[in-house]
């Protein structure tokens, strides 16, 4: 079975929904608390949304410098899947797994609310078996989601096809460059995005395109390390 | 214990009567105060009484009344008198909820006034061994054509969402109104709903001679001394001074809190926790100890603070947010203490329970604090004010509008462009509403709908209240908020299965404001008890008032249904062409006291609508029973704005879909004698606008005549992105729905000066 470290801040209060659709994805979810060294043998490494340290100094600044920090950016390093979701987004930024950063809404206020975005990019592990193009409804809710690079970083990610998600057009809630929801690193095995998708894995809830996601992780590693998903 | 006597801490004033009358207590209450002692108070002991004699901690001008609240029922776990009540829900679950107010901080500071409101709400949830999962609000404020009111709201908004979105509960739902006499003295009114297995409820009743106090949380500062005091009294030129009052709020540590005192409950280290509320560790410490028959023995001088120099006084009294005491056998301190520091924050004992009956203070060695624990809680004077209705109120009800030409069509625009009709949806996108990925109806349907983690069970939660009904008749109009509570649940499915009530007034010391707290609360008690839906607790906010008068009576209903399989939760909005348009109940053309009288006619008077508790039961057990049997599409109520604006809902639909519903209605039927304006724009209660699919028409018609709820089919829903048609005898009316759309969503936006970006940046 896939192992997925789900990485639990003080702050964070996405991580209960997060290990929920990886487990309802096949795999074998587990917490992972802030202060521990090991990711316990983790397949897939996921930072989970919510305020890890209350961010009133800006978002992920002070959870980059966390003890299991060393051991993500290893993992991470070796080549293993690492997803930052909001939250997790802005700690990956921070803790220069990927680059840019994503600052204050351009609107100046929370936004939450379902949005449409595109995958553009489906050679990560969490997007390997996304249609491309295919748009998806998900939930974002943030405050500071407006992702920003320098003007050459920004062309470097769009030459190297590396946005994953972007807004669909004349939906982009935070005011991001190029209307982007999500990006990868160059290695295309760390992926931050904004919006939810674990709040959509089931219709009940109002979407469900959010699984694929989950089971393209699963299933995609699966593939690489040999083992059953 | 080396028996000393009491005596005053260096430093604090002596008590004169300008001291006495400064901490809002008369002079019957002194005498009592003296007569308990046998002697004069110290200032730390005034302070005390002060604080648990408010009318926050002592409800003593509305004891009386509230007492006519039916209570229980085989639901209720834990009625009024605790942190919050708690209900049995099935399969071992227990909904804990309470709604409170946090009127005063926010008048004169918004964000924090609102932020801390949340999270005190949310602590008398999780205090109760249950998991929050839910919040709403009740907002009201002056109209936003003053730059203050924008502010205020702006304000509020923010602070409420900043709040529970660090914590991570989802804020589902709520309510959002405007008038004149909120402009000096908003109401923000809190709400939280949190679930518990059955068997970990924990109580607020201290037990256990020589078990521990412990403070865990946040350090004691000086923000927010006399808080309870503050919101006992009226607003006035001098409430800007109280602004360093006002607490401040750190959601962070909340959440911290919050996960350290569940799995403090889950380990079974403590025996019983309070929040540090209204009047901090004096009303926690007092009120666990009167519960369980105990006296209590504190060191203040043990309390961690945040500065030094902090006297007795300050520390009995200081409303510092985010803490919470602890009953604690000595042997679990180890526990305690080891659970505590994972979560990065302090417990610390600061005392202990005591069999003798006395409430005493130490500083160090210096006892500043000696009261028989009892009397302290108990002999708080009781008063039954006088109650008188007042001859403006007499007057207003008597008014009749001005009789003009107004064209049905351009009321329906107009109406739909007030803000406290139009979407909220510039209040609610900024409150994280998905968090925790179990929310099936979220904020702008008639009621929210919130799964529990692996079960069917919904609840289905909403907030009521409609002031200017109370404001013309009290009575009428506290029925009318438990009617279109309990309504507003039905409609997505769900059996109304208990209330907690806010109830925003005035100054009780008037014999008209008075009056209408006495009435509107027989109102809430007749329709609960006619409705079976016991109050399992709430909250009383008194002495709404500035120089510029009283606010309106607003007593606020905080709903909880339930689902009994969440995926029959029905809609709001049509949703496929060629439904069937079905109206439930009677169409009476009752204008008095409506929004179109309000808004278009410019005449807040007139008899609100009478309820009828008989029919709304019907009407309640047929909408649950039509979502049970899978026959509608849709459901939505009718209140402010009447049949007109309803219909003019149902098209809009959500702000998520791209586009809303067309609908062809023909009124001429139900017309009768009435005009246009009178069928469109009238307030009956007991009504509700369904959709469903053409087949199941003849079904619901049949269930509806069974429990003898009038129901006629209107007409049909249209196309997508089409038009609303209506037909009446005195001219039809068509209109795009997009129209309807645009004027919907931007009422709100547009007056607080929003423009394109917060609404989809290019």
């Amino acid at each position: 079975m896939i192992r997925v470290a789900v990485i639990r801040f003080p702050g964070s209060n996405c991580d209960e929904d997060t290990l929920r659709a990886f487990k309802l994805a096949g795999a074998d979810a587990y917490f992972v608390w802030h202060r521990e060294r090991s990711l316990h043998g983790a397949d897939i490494v996921v930072l989970p949304g919510g305020f890890a340290f209350g961010d009133y100094l800006r978002a992920g600044a002070i959870a980059r410098f966390s003890p299991v920090m060393d051991a993500v950016c290893r993992h991470a390093r070796e080549g293993g899947p690492v997803l930052g979701i909001c939250n997790g987004f802005q700690v990956l930024c921070e803790a220069n797994l990927l680059p840019g950063a994503l600052a204050r809404n351009a609107g100046l206020t929370f936004v939450s609310r379902p949005v449409r975005v595109r995958v553009e990019a489906t050679d990560t592990p969490f997007t390997r078996l996304c249609p491309p193009g295919a748009i998806f409804t998900l939930p974002v809710a943030h405050g500071e989601g407006r992702y920003v690079a320098p003007p050459e970083r920004i062309e470097e990610l769009e030459s190297e096809g590396r946005v994953v998600l972007r807004y669909v057009e004349g939906t982009n809630p935070n005011g991001s460059a190029n209307d982007i929801a999500g990006i990868t690193n160059r290695e295309r095995n760390v992926v931050g995005i904004m919006p939810h998708p674990e709040r959509a894995v089931d219709p009940l809830l109002g979407s469900a395109e959010g699984f694929t996601m989950f089971t393209s992780a699963v299933q995609s590693t699966a593939l690489t390390s040999g083992g059953a998903p | 214990m080396n028996r000393r006597a009491v005596e005053p801490y260096p430093g604090d004033p002596p008590v004169t009567e300008a001291l006495v009358a400064e901490h809002g207590l008369n002079q019957e209450e002194y005498r009592r105060i003296r007569e308990i002692l046998g002697r004069e108070p110290t200032f730390s002991e005034l302070g005390i009484f002060s604080a648990l004699w408010s009318e926050h901690c002592s409800y003593k001008h509305s004891k009386e009344v509230l007492r006519q609240f039916p209570t229980s029922g085989p639901r209720v776990i834990l009625g009024p008198g605790e942190n919050a009540g708690v209900l049995r829900i099935g399969q071992g679950w227990a909904v804990a909820f309470k709604i409170e107010s946090h009127n005063h901080p926010s008048a004169v500071e918004p964000y924090q006034g609102a932020a801390t409101g949340v999270g005190g709400i949310l602590r008398d949830v999780f205090a109760m061994g249950a998991r929050p999962v839910a919040l709403l609000n009740s907002l009201r404020f002056g109209p936003l054509g003053e730059a203050r009111n924008r502010y205020l709201l702006a304000g509020v908004v923010r602070g409420i969402g900043d709040y529970g979105n660090c914590v991570g509960v989802p804020t589902v739902g709520g309510e959002v109104d405007f008038g004149a006499s909120y402009t000096a003295n908003p109401l923000v009114n809190a709400m939280c709903v949190g679930l518990l297995r059955e068997e970990s409820l924990m109580r607020a009743v201290a037990t256990g001679e020589g078990n521990l106090l412990v403070v865990l949380g946040s350090r004691t500062g000086r923000d927010g001394i006399h808080g309870a005091a503050f919101a006992s009294e009226t607003l006035g030129e001098a409430s800007e001074a109280r602004r360093p009052q006002v607490q401040v709020g750190d959601p962070f540590t909340e959440k911290l809190l919050l996960e350290a005192c569940l799995e403090l409950i889950g380990s079974g280290a403590v025996v019983a926790i309070q929040d540090m509320g209204a009047a901090g560790l004096t009303s926690s410490s007092a009120e666990m100890a009167a519960r369980g028959g105990m006296g209590v023995e504190l060191d203040t001088s043990l309390v961690p603070t945040r500065e030094p120099g902090m006297t007795p006084y300050e520390i009995l009294l200081s409303e510092s947010q985010e803490r919470m005491l602890l009953v604690v056998q000595p042997d679990a301190l180890p526990r305690v203490r080891e659970i505590a520091a994972k979560w990065e924050l302090e417990a610390t004992p600061i005392g202990k329970l005591t069999s003798d009956g006395w409430y005493r203070v130490r500083h160090g060695e210096r006892l500043v604090v000696e009261i028989p624990a009892r009397r302290l809680i108990e002999d708080c004077p009781i008063y039954q004010p006088e109650a008188r209705e007042s001859e403006e109120t007499r007057r207003r009800r008597s008014l009749t509008p001005p009789q003009s030409a107004v064209d049905p069509q351009a009321a329906l625009l107009r109406l739909l462009d007030v803000p406290g009709i139009a979407s909220k949806r510039w209040v609610y996108e900024q409150y994280d509403s998905t968090v925790r990925a179990a929310t099936v109806i979220g904020p702008g349907a008639d009621a929210a709908v919130v799964r529990v983690p692996d079960t069917e069970i919904g609840l289905a939660l909403c907030t009521d209240g409609n002031s200017r009904y109370v404001l013309l008749d009290p009575y009428e109009g506290g029925k009318a908020a438990v009617a279109e509570a309990a309504r507003n649940v039905a409609c997505v499915g769900a059996t109304p299965i208990g209330i907690t009530n806010c109830l925003n007034f005035g100054s009780p010391e008037r014999p008209e404001i008075f009056f209408q707290f006495r009435e509107a609360c027989r109102g809430i008690a007749d329709a609960c008890r006619a409705l079976e839906i016991p109050v399992t607790g709430g909250n009383v906010s008194f002495y709404n008032e500035s120089p510029a008068g009283a606010v309106d009576p607003t007593p606020v209903i905080g709903m909880v249904g339930l689902l009994e399989n969440v995926e029959l939760a029905v809609r709001s909005w049509f949703a496929n062409p060629d439904d069937a348009i079905i109206l439930l109940g009677d169409c009476r053309g009752h204008l008095g006291g409506s929004a179109f009288w309000a808004h278009i006619l410019e005449t807040v008077g007139g008899c609100p609508p009478s309820v009828d508790l008989t029919a709304e039961r019907s009407l309640i057990l047929l909408l649950v029973e039509l979502s049970r049997r899978k026959l509608l599409t849709s459901a939505h109520d009718l209140s402010d704005g009447g049949l007109g604006v309803a219909l003019a809902e149902c098209c809009i639909g959500s702000p998520y879909q791209e586009r809303g519903m067309g609908a062809r209605v023909d009124l001429t039927h139900l017309q009768g004698a009435l005009d246009a304006s009178a069928l469109l724009y009238a307030e009956e209660p007991g009504r509700v606008i369904l959709s469903a699919p053409a087949a199941n028409q003849e079904a619901i018609l049949k269930l509806a005549a069974e429990r003898g709820v009038a129901a006629r089919v209107i007409g049909t829903v249209g196309s997508e992105d089409g038009l609303l048609e209506v037909r009446l005898k005195d001219g039809d009316f068509v209109l795009p729905v997009s129209r309807l759309r645009d004027i919907y969503f931007a009422a709100i936006p547009r007056r607080m000066g929003v423009g394109v970006m917060a609404e989809g940046v290019p």
